[in-house]
C-alpha cells in the first residue's frame, strides 16, 4: 500500500491535450490550481471552488468534470482535455468556438473555457443534440455577462455545422 | 475638422453601426485570456489569506497568533493594529468623526469582516495559518434592520454616526407641499428594496509590491474604477499619490461595478507587501466575495404621489432610508444620490419632495453595482405608478402614458436638476406596445385565467442615466458646506492615439473594460476616422496610472463608454486625422479640407487618384518631423480630454444634473405562475430601448441581455440575506442563486435611436437599464398576477404561499403547531437512564463525566462549582471542528433540574444555547431526563452551510444525550446493555 | 478556499482500504467520486487526516443483477449509470430520479455510493433507495453487513455506518414493470430539493417517499385510499416530517408540496 503523505509531492502522470504530463504534487493541490498555476494552462478559471459555477470544467476521460472538486493526484493516468485543447494549430477556431465568436456568446470570457468544454464533448459525442439537451448541459454553469441565449444560439450552430446541415467552411471561417 | 464627413459617402465605409466580430475573442476563446490570476507573478511573491469575523458586531478581546506566526511556510501574520500603524483610516463620504479601516480594529461591524492577515509562501499554507488563530470576542448587539438602526435604544455602529445615521438631508423642488395639500388623491407605497449584487464570476484581486527606496506601492489589481478611489488609495498607504502605481490586468472577469470594491483590499495587500518587503497575491475566493466583498445598498421607501382622478401624477414625496451596512465606503452615499437629478423617472412632474436619510447597519459595506440606485429607486416609483392604475382601475399603460415627459419637450430639466438629452418617450412605448404584441398577451393573459391559471402582465418606464457627474455625490452635502469644500462636477474622459514609424495606429485609454468589447468599439471608432480597418487599430484599454492619462472619472462604471470614452477617441483621432490632412496636403499639394481618409489611402476628394498611403503620411512624423509644417507640430500622439459642458456642481438649490445622459426604457412582460409551486415564470419579456446612436448592436443588445438575466437574478432568485443576529446566509453558490440558461428566458429588445446632442457620437450608456427597469417590471406581473399589493423581492415563491394560500390544513390534533421561522435551533426531548436522579445529578456536574458525554470532548475544566470550560470537537457526518466551549449551570433545583447555558467558537463559527433538563424518577426503571434546548450559531458555518444546520445541530445534541445516559448507565450499574441498546435505538444517534 | 493537509491512499484493494478505515476510524474519510465531499474539503469543513480513494478497484466498479435485485457498487459513477441500458427497465425509479442529481458534469464523477453515503437529507439517491426499499451493504476489515435503507439514515448527514466501514455497494429491488414516479421542487433546476417525492407502485397500493423535508428521506405506505381518506393521511405525513423554515423554503410550503406532489404521484403510480 502507497500511503502518500501530506507534506510531500507525489508523481502524477497524465495525458493533457495529447501531451504527457509527469509532474509531482502534494495530495490536497486541486486539479485547478494544477493545470493553472504547475503546468501554466491558465484557460480554465476558478469561479467558486464549490462545483457550482462551471468555470473550472474540464474534460477527464471523456466526460466533463469540475476541476476544482477533483484532486490532481486522483487524475493520475487519466485523459484530460482543457480549452487549450480546443484550439488547432496556429491559433485556428474549431466550429465551436467560430460559432461563440460571431454570435457573441461571451462577454468577459471568465466562464468560457468551461462551457465549451461541456458543449464540445456534448457535440462530440452527438451532433444531433437538439436544443433541450444543449440547455441541459448549459444548466450546469453560470455566465454572468451574455444572458445565455447568445451560448445557446452558437451551440446549435455549431451543432448543425457538425452534422453537415451548413457549410463548415462557411462557418469555420 | 469631421474627418469622417469630409470622406464622402460614409456610409459605404463606416464601421461604426456594425456588429464586427470582437477583436477579443479569439484569444478567450482559445484559453490566452489574461485575467489577473493567469498572470504569474515575481519570483519570491507571497499569498495572502484572510482570517474574517464570524460575528456581525462584536469587541475584539484578544487576538492570539503565535502559533499562527510559528506555522510551516508562513512570513507574517497582521492584525488591525498592525495594519493601522502602516496605513491611514479610509476617507469617509461623509464629514463625520469617523473612521473606516480595511480590517477590524478593535471591533468587529459585519460577518466576514477581516480580523487577520496571513502572509505565506502559498495560498494553502497561508489558510493552514488562518486556522491557528485564536480570537476572543465579546458579541455586541447586532443592528441589521435600517429602519430599527435609528431607534434611540439600537447599538451604535460608530460614535461619530449618532443614531446610526450617517445623513439626514430634505430637499423640496417646486412646491410640493402644496400641491399634497389640495391633490384630488393621494397613493402611496412602502417598499423595501434587498440586498443582492451583480457577482462577477471572476473575483477579486490584487499583487502589490513596495519599494522601500523610493517609498513607492506598484500594485495590480482588477479594479474598475472610478480613479477618484486613487486618491483614497494614496492617502490611506501614505504616499503622495505619484508613489502609487496601480495597474490592471488586461481582462477582467465581468465586473457590473463590483470591483470598484476592491479597493480596501488594495490598502490591505499593499501594506501587507510593505509590512513583509515581499509582493504579496491575494485572490478572493468565493466565500469570501459573497460574505464581505461589496453589495448594493438595500433601501426602506416610502413614496408618495399626489394624483389627479384621471391618473396624472402632480407632486411626489420620497422618504428614502438607505442602509450602506458597516462603512461609509467611498464613494457612497453614493448610491442614494446616483438618481437625484431623475427621481421623478421618465415623468413630467413638477413637484418633489425629498427626505434622503443615510444608515449603516451591521451588514457588509456597500458599493457600485449594475443600475446603481437605478433598481431601488424604480422598484418604489414604478410600483407606485402601478398601485395608482389600480385604485383608478385604469390601464397602467394610459398612466404612464399620460405622465410621460412630451415629446418636443427635449432638452428637459426635470424638477430635481437633470437635463433629459433627448428623446420620443411616447413613441417608444406605442412602438413597444405595437411590436411587441401587447394586444395579444393581454388575450394571452385572458385564456391562461379562463382555464384557471394565475398569470399577470407588468409594465416599466423609466430613463437610464448614464455618465456621472462626479459633483452628484455632493449633493448630500448642505450648500453652505459645499461652498466650503469648493465645486466639484464634471466627467474627465481622456483618449490618446498615437501612431508608430510603420504608420500603424495605437489607440490607449483608461476604460478597463470588464468584457463590455471596448478595444472592437475603439477600432470601429477610429477606423472610420483614419479610413482604415479595425484590424488595423490595435487598442490597450487597461491603466497604469504611472504612465497613462486619466483623471478621477477614469474607470468603467457609470455606463460611460460608448458616451464618454468612444466620443474621446473619436476627438483624439479626428486631432490627428487633421493634423495628417496638413501634412499629406503638403504632399499631395491641396488644400487640407481636399484631403479625406479611405481604404488605407490618403487621398484627394477632387482628384481620387492622387492619394498615398496613410502609413507613408503616418509615419513621416516619426521620420522625418523637419518635413512637418511648424504649426503641425507632431503626429505621433494625440491625447484627448473632454468633460461635458452640461455636468455643473449642484447649485444653491440643491439642483443637480446628476449624468450627461438619459436612455429611456419601456418594458412589458407577461408571467405565470406555477399553482403548485407558486414559482413565476417569464412567459414573455418586452424590452424597448432608446441608448442614442448605436455604435455596435450586437454588443449592445449584449448588454441588455446580460442586465436582464443579472435583473431576473434580482427578482426571483437572488438576496444577500442576514439573519436577526447578523449572521450572513448566502455565502456559497448554493444559496446565493445566480440565474442559469433555465431560469432567464429571452427578451425581445426593441431599439429607438434618438442621438445625444451632449456627446461626440450621439450615444448614450445602456449597461445598466435593465437592472433597474425589469425587477419592478416582474414584480408588477407577479401583483397583476395575484391581485396582491404588498411585493417583496426576490419574489421566493414560498413567500407567497402565506398571502395566497390563506390557513394550511390544520395538523393532526396530536401534534403541536408550526414554529416561527427564525433561525433559533430548538428542540425537546426525554431518555431512560437507569439510575436514580440523584446519581444522574452528579454526574452533570461532575467535570469528568460532562468530558465523556459532551460529544467530542477532548477536556473539561472546571472553573467553579457550575462554570465549565471544555474543548469540544463537534463531528457530523465529515464535518469536524474544534471548538472551545463554556458551561454555565444555573437555576440547580437538586437534583430536579438544571439550566446549562453555554457558548461555543471555533474556526467555522460560533454557537450559543440554552438547555433545560429536568430529571423524574420512574418506578422500576431509573430516571427519566427530559431535555429542551435552544440554540443559535452563527459565522461561516450559518453562510455555507445553513441548510443543514438545523438537523446537524439535532444530530450532535442527539449524541451529547446518547453519552449521558450512556454513561450515567455505565456508572450506575455497570452498562446496562439492554438498556442503551434500547436508548440508541429511540435517539436515532450512533454509537 | 483550499483543503486542509492529508494524506492520500489511492487503494488497490478493498482490504487495503479497509485496513486505513480500521486504523484511522473518524480521522479518514473515504473519497470516490468526490463530488460531495470536496467542496467541504475545500470549505474546511471536513479535514480528515487521510483520504482513502476508492475509484482504482475494479471490484467496485460493477452494475449487475443478482437475484430479482440490482448490485451498484461503490465505484460506480451516476453517469455511468444512467447510461446503463437497463436502468430504465431495471430500475425505473433510479432513471427518472438520477438527472435530478446534480449535473452532467458533476454525474460525471459523483458515485452513487458515495452520495448515499453522504446522506444529505435533500438528495436524490438516498430518497430512491428508501422508496425501494433498498440495502446497504457496509463492510469493515471485520466483516461484511447488510442495512436497510429504512435503517440507515439516522439524521443530517449520520448514517449506521461506522467509522472502519465503507460502503461496499447498494442493493436495490428491480421495478420491473411496477409503476414510478418522481418530482421535485428546488429553486433552480440542479438545486438541493426543497421537496422531492418519489412513489413506487406497490402491491396494496403505493409508497411515497418524500426528501428534502425531514433530517432524513422518509417513506410511507399508501394502501388505496381515496378522496379525503388520502388527503388526510397525506396531511398527517406532511405534519410528521416535522418541516422547518430555512432561507430558501417555509415549513408550510413545504408542507403544501407534500401535499399536492404526494397526491399526484401516488394517483400517477395507482392510476
Ligand atoms: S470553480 Fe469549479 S465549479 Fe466553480
Ligand atoms: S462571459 Fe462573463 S461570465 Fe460568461
Amino acid at each position: 500500500m502507497t500511503r502518500m503523505s501530506a507534506e510531500q509531492r507525489h508523481r502524477v502522470r497524465f495525458i493533457l491535450n495529447g501531451e504527457p504530463v509527469d509532474r509531482m504534487c502534494e495530495p490536497r493541490v486541486l486539479l485547478t490550481d494544477f493545470i493553472r498555476h504547475e503546468i501554466g494552462a491558465t484557460g480554465t478559471h476558478v469561479g467558486c471552488e464549490h462545483g457550482v459555477c462551471g468555470a473550472c470544467t474540464v474534460e477527464i476521460d471523456g466526460w466533463p468534470a469540475r476541476a476544482c472538486l477533483t484532486l490532481a493526484l486522483q487524475i493520475d493516468g487519466c485523459k484530460v482535455r482543457t480549452v487549450e485543447g480546443l484550439t488547432g494549430k496556429q491559433g485556428r477556431l474549431g466550429v465551436l468556438q467560430s460559432a461563440f465568436r460571431r454570435n457573441h456568446a461571451l462577454q468577459c470570457g471568465f466562464c468560457t473555457a468551461g462551457i465549451l468544454i461541456s458543449l464540445d464533448i456534448l457535440l462530440a459525442r452527438d451532433p444531433r443534440a437538439d436544443e433541450a439537451e444543449i440547455r441541459e448541459v448549459l444548466t450546469g454553469h453560470l455566465c454572468r455577462c451574455t444572458g445565455y441565449a447568445p451560448i445557446v444560439k452558437a451551440a446549435l450552430e455549431a451543432a448543425a455545422a457538425l452534422r453537415g446541415d451548413t457549410n463548415r467552411e462557411a462557418i469555420d471561417a | 475638422m469631421d474627418a469622417n464627413a469630409a470622406a464622402g459617402a460614409p456610409a459605404a465605409r463606416s464601421w461604426i453601426g456594425q456588429s464586427i466580430p470582437r477583436v477579443e475573442d479569439k484569444a478567450l476563446l482559445s484559453g490566452r485570456g489574461r485575467f489577473i490570476d493567469d498572470l504569474g507573478v515575481r519570483p519570491g511573491t507571497l499569498h495572502a489569506a484572510i482570517l474574517r469575523s464570524p460575528h456581525a458586531h462584536a469587541n475584539i478581546v484578544s487576538t492570539d497568533v503565535d502559533a499562527a506566526k510559528l506555522a510551516r511556510g508562513v512570513i507574517a501574520v497582521l492584525t488591525g493594529q498592525d495594519i493601522k500603524a502602516l496605513t491611514a483610516s479610509l476617507v469617509v463620504g461623509v464629514k463625520a468623526p469617523v473612521e473606516c479601516w480595511p480590517i477590524a480594529v478593535g471591533r468587529v461591524r459585519y460577518a466576514g469582516e477581516p480580523v487577520a492577515v496571513v502572509v505565506a509562501e502559498s495560498r494553502y499554507l497561508a489558510e493552514d495559518a488562518i486556522d491557528l488563530i485564536e480570537v476572543e470576542y465579546e458579541a455586541l448587539p447586532p443592528v441589521i434592520d435600517p429602519i430599527r438602526a435609528m431607534d434611540a435604544d439600537s447599538a451604535l455602529l460608530h460614535d461619530g454616526f449618532p443614531n446610526n445615521i450617517a445623513s439626514d438631508r430634505s430637499f423640496k423642488y417646486g412646491e410640493p407641499d402644496q400641491i399634497f395639500a389640495e391633490a384630488e388623491r393621494i397613493i402611496g407605497i412602502s417598499i423595501r428594496y434587498p440586498r443582492n449584487s451583480c457577482t462577477p464570476i471572476e473575483t477579486y484581486g490584487v499583487v502589490a509590491e513596495y519599494d522601500p527606496g523610493e517609498q513607492a506601492f506598484d500594485v495590480l489589481a482588477n479594479f474598475q474604477g472610478p480613479f477618484s478611489i486613487h486618491a483614497v488609495l494614496s492617502r490611506a498607504l501614505k504616499v503622495p499619490g505619484n508613489r502609487l502605481r496601480l495597474r490592471t490586468p488586461p481582462d477582467s472577469g465581468g465586473s457590473f461595478g463590483v470591483k470598484q470594491g476592491v479597493f480596501p483590499y488594495i490598502v490591505l495587500i499593499a501594506a501587507a507587501a510593505r509590512a513583509t518587503g515581499r509582493p504579496v497575491k491575494w485572490i478572493e475566493d468565493r466565500l469570501e466575495h459573497l460574505t464581505a466583498s461589496v453589495s448594493a445598498t438595500n433601501r426602506a421607501t416610502t413614496l408618495r404621489a399626489a394624483v389627479t382622478d384621471d391618473g396624472r401624477i402632480l407632486a411626489l414625496d420620497w422618504d428614502q432610508v438607505e442602509d450602506c451596512g458597516a462603512h461609509l465606503r467611498a464613494p457612497e452615499p453614493a448610491t442614494l444620490y446616483r438618481m437625484h437629478g431623475n427621481l421623478t423617472g421618465a415623468y413630467d412632474i413638477a413637484h418633489v419632495a425629498v427626505r434622503n436619510r443615510v444608515v449603516v447597519t451591521n451588514k457588509t459595506p456597500t458599493g457600485l453595482n449594475r443600475g446603481f440606485g437605478g433598481p431601488q429607486v424604480y422598484f418604489a416609483l414604478e410600483r407606485l405608478v402601478h398601485r395608482i392604475a389600480v385604485e383608478l382601475k385604469r390601464d397602467p399603460v394610459d398612466v404612464i402614458s399620460c405622465n410621460l415627459v412630451p415629446a418636443g419637450a427635449f432638452p428637459y430639466r426635470t424638477a430635481t436638476g437633470a437635463l433629459l438629452d433627448s428623446g420620443d418617450y411616447p413613441t417608444a412605448v406605442a412602438r413597444a406596445v405595437s411590436e411587441g404584441g401587447l394586444a395579444e398577451l393581454k388575450a394571452r393573459r385572458e385564456k391562461v385565467r379562463a382555464e384557471g391559471g394565475i398569470y399577470g402582465i407588468g409594465y416599466t418606464a423609466v430613463v437610464e442615466p448614464s455618465v456621472s457627474n462626479m459633483g452628484y455625490i455632493t449633493t448630500v452635502m448642505t450648500p453652505a458646506e459645499r461652498r466650503k469644500a469648493g465645486p466639484k462636477s464634471g466627467a474627465q474622459a481622456t483618449a490618446t492615439v498615437s501612431i508608430d514609424p510603420v504608420g500603424s495606429v495605437s489607440v490607449q485609454v483608461a476604460s478597463i473594460p470588464q468584457g463590455q468589447g471596448h478595444r472592437t468599439v475603439l477600432a470601429q471608432v477610429v477606423a472610420d476616422v483614419l479610413g482604415l480597418t479595425p484590424t488595423d487599430i490595435r487598442v490597450n484599454a487597461e491603466i497604469d496610472t504611472a504612465k497613462d492619462a486619466w483623471s478621477i472619472a477614469s474607470g468603467n462604471y457609470a455606463s460611460r463608454f460608448a458616451p464618454a470614452v468612444a466620443g474621446t477617441t473619436k476627438i483624439a483621432a479626428e486631432r490627428l486625422a487633421g493634423k495628417l490632412a496638413r501634412v499629406a496636403a503638403a504632399g499631395l499639394n491641396t488644400e487640407s479640407d481636399d484631403i479625406v481618409f479611405a481604404g488605407g489611402f490618403v487621398l484627394s476628394k477632387r482628384n481620387p487618384d492622387n492619394k498615398a498611403p496613410f502609413s507613408r503620411i503616418a509615419a513621416l512624423s516619426h521620420w522625418s518631423p523637419g518635413a512637418l509644417a511648424d504649426d503641425v507640430g507632431q503626429t505621433i500622439r494625440e491625447t484627448a480630454f473632454w468633460t461635458p459642458s452640461e455636468l455643473s456642481p449642484p447649485d444653491d438649490h440643491d439642483h443637480i444634473n446628476s449624468s450627461l445622459c438619459y436612455g429611456f426604457i419601456f418594458d412589458f412582460c407577461g408571467i405565470e405562475v406555477d399553482r403548485v409551486t407558486l414559482q413565476p415564470r417569464i412567459d414573455c419579456y418586452v424590452t424597448m430601448h432608446d441608448c442614442g446612436t448605436i455604435l455596435h448592436p450586437a454588443m449592445v443588445d449584449g448588454q441588455v441581455r446580460g442586465g436582464f438575466a443579472q435583473a431576473v437574478g434580482a427578482a426571483l432568485y437572488e438576496e444577500y440575506a442576514y439573519a436577526p443576529d447578523g449572521s450572513f446566509l448566502a455565502g456559497t453558490f448554493a444559496d446565493y442563486l445566480l440565474p442559469t440558461v433555465a431560469e432567464v428566458p429571452e427578451p425581445l429588445i426593441l431599439h429607438m435611436q434618438s442621438a445625444s446632442p451632449f456627446t461626440p457620437l450621439g450615444s448614450k450608456g445602456v449597461g445598466e437599464g435593465n437592472c433597474m427597469s425589469t425587477p419592478v417590471c416582474i414584480a408588477n406581473a407577479v401583483a397583476d398576477a395575484l391581485g396582491i399589493a404588498d411585493v417583496e423581492l426576490p419574489l421566493v415563491p414560498a413567500r407567497l404561499a402565506e398571502v395566497l394560500r390563506g390557513a394550511e390544513a390544520a395538523a393532526p390534533s396530536s401534534r403541536s403547531a408550526t414554529r416561527p421561522g427564525e433561525r433559533k435551533l430548538s428542540g425537546e426531548g426525554s431518555a431512560m437512564v437507569a439510575a436514580t436522579p440523584q446519581q444522574v445529578w452528579s454526574m452533570l456536574l461532575d467535570a469528568t463525566t460532562l468530558s465523556a458525554v459532551i460529544p467530542g470532548c477532548n477536556a473539561v475544566k472546571k472553573i467553579s462549582d457550575t462554570d465549565f470550560k471544555a474543548d469540544v470537537t463537534v463531528r457530523v457526518g465529515p464535518v469536524k471542528s474544534n471548538y472551545r466551549a463554556r458551561v454555565t449551570l444555573i437555576d440547580l433545583d437538586h437534583p430536579n433540574g438544571v439550566t446549562l447555558i453555554g457558548t461555543a467558537d471555533g474556526a467555522l463559527g460560533f454557537g450559543a444555547g440554552k438547555g433545560r433538563i429536568t430529571l423524574a424518577p420512574v418506578a422500576g426503571e431509573g430516571t427519566s431526563v427530559h431535555y429542551r434546548y435552544e440554540a443559535e450559531i452563527g459565522g461561516k458555518i450559518a453562510s455555507i452551510g445553513g441548510r443543514l444546520l438545523d438537523g446537524a445541530a439535532r444530530v450532535i445534541i442527539g449524541q451529547f444525550f446518547i453519552a449521558l445516559a450512556r454513561q450515567t448507565a455505565r456508572s450506575a450499574t455497570g452498562g446496562d446493555r439492554s438498556i442503551w441498546t434500547k436508548l440508541r435505538g429511540w435517539l436515532g444517534g450512533r454509537r | 478556499m483550499k483543503p486542509a493537509a492529508f494524506d492520500y491512499v489511492r487503494a488497490e484493494s478493498l482490504d487495503e482500504a479497509l485496513e486505513v478505515l480500521r486504523h484511522e476510524g473518524s480521522d479518514a474519510r473515504v473519497i470516490a467520486g468526490g463530488q460531495s465531499l470536496m467542496p467541504m474539503l475545500n470549505m474546511r469543513l471536513s479535514k480528515p487526516r487521510v483520504l482513502v480513494d476508492i475509484m482504482r478497484l475494479e471490484e467496485l466498479r460493477k452494475v449487475e443483477p443478482r437475484q430479482g435485485r440490482i448490485v451498484i457498487g461503490a465505484a460506480v459513477r451516476q453517469a455511468e449509470l444512467l447510461e446503463w441500458p437497463s436502468l430504465a427497465r431495471e430500475l425505473t425509479l433510479l432513471s427518472l430520479a438520477l438527472p435530478w442529481t446534480g449535473h452532467v458534469q458533476t454525474r460525471s464523477r459523483g458515485t452513487i455510493c458515495g452520495s448515499v453515503a453522504h446522506a444529505d437529507p435533500s438528495a436524490e439517491l438516498p430518497l430512491t433507495l428508501l422508496a425501494l426499499d433498498g440495502e446497504i451493504i457496509l463492510r469493515s476489515a471485520r466483516r461484511q453487513r447488510r442495512v436497510a435503507a429504512r435503517d440507515f439514515f439516522r439524521g443530517v448527514m449520520a448514517t449506521d455506518r461506522n467509522d472502519d466501514e465503507l460502503i461496499e455497494m447498494v442493493e436495490l429491488p428491480t421495478t420491473n414493470g411496477k409503476r414510478c414516479a418522481f418530482r421535485e421542487v428546488a429553486r433552480r433546476h440542479g438545486d438541493f430539493a426543497i421537496v422531492a417525492c418519489a412513489a413506487v407502485e406497490t402491491d396494496r397500493g403505493a409508497r411515497l417517499a418524500i426528501g428534502g423535508v425531514a433530517d432524513t428521506p422518509v417513506a410511507r405506505e399508501f394502501d388505496r385510499l381515496g378522496g379525503s381518506a388520502l388527503d388526510d393521511a397525506l396531511n398527517a405525513l406532511a405534519w410528521d416530517l416535522d418541516a422547518r423554515d430555512d432561507f430558501h423554503a417555509t415549513a408550510r410550503y413545504r408542507r403544501d408540496l407534500v401535499r399536492m406532489i404526494g397526491r399526484d404521484l401516488i394517483a400517477e403510480v395507482t392510476r
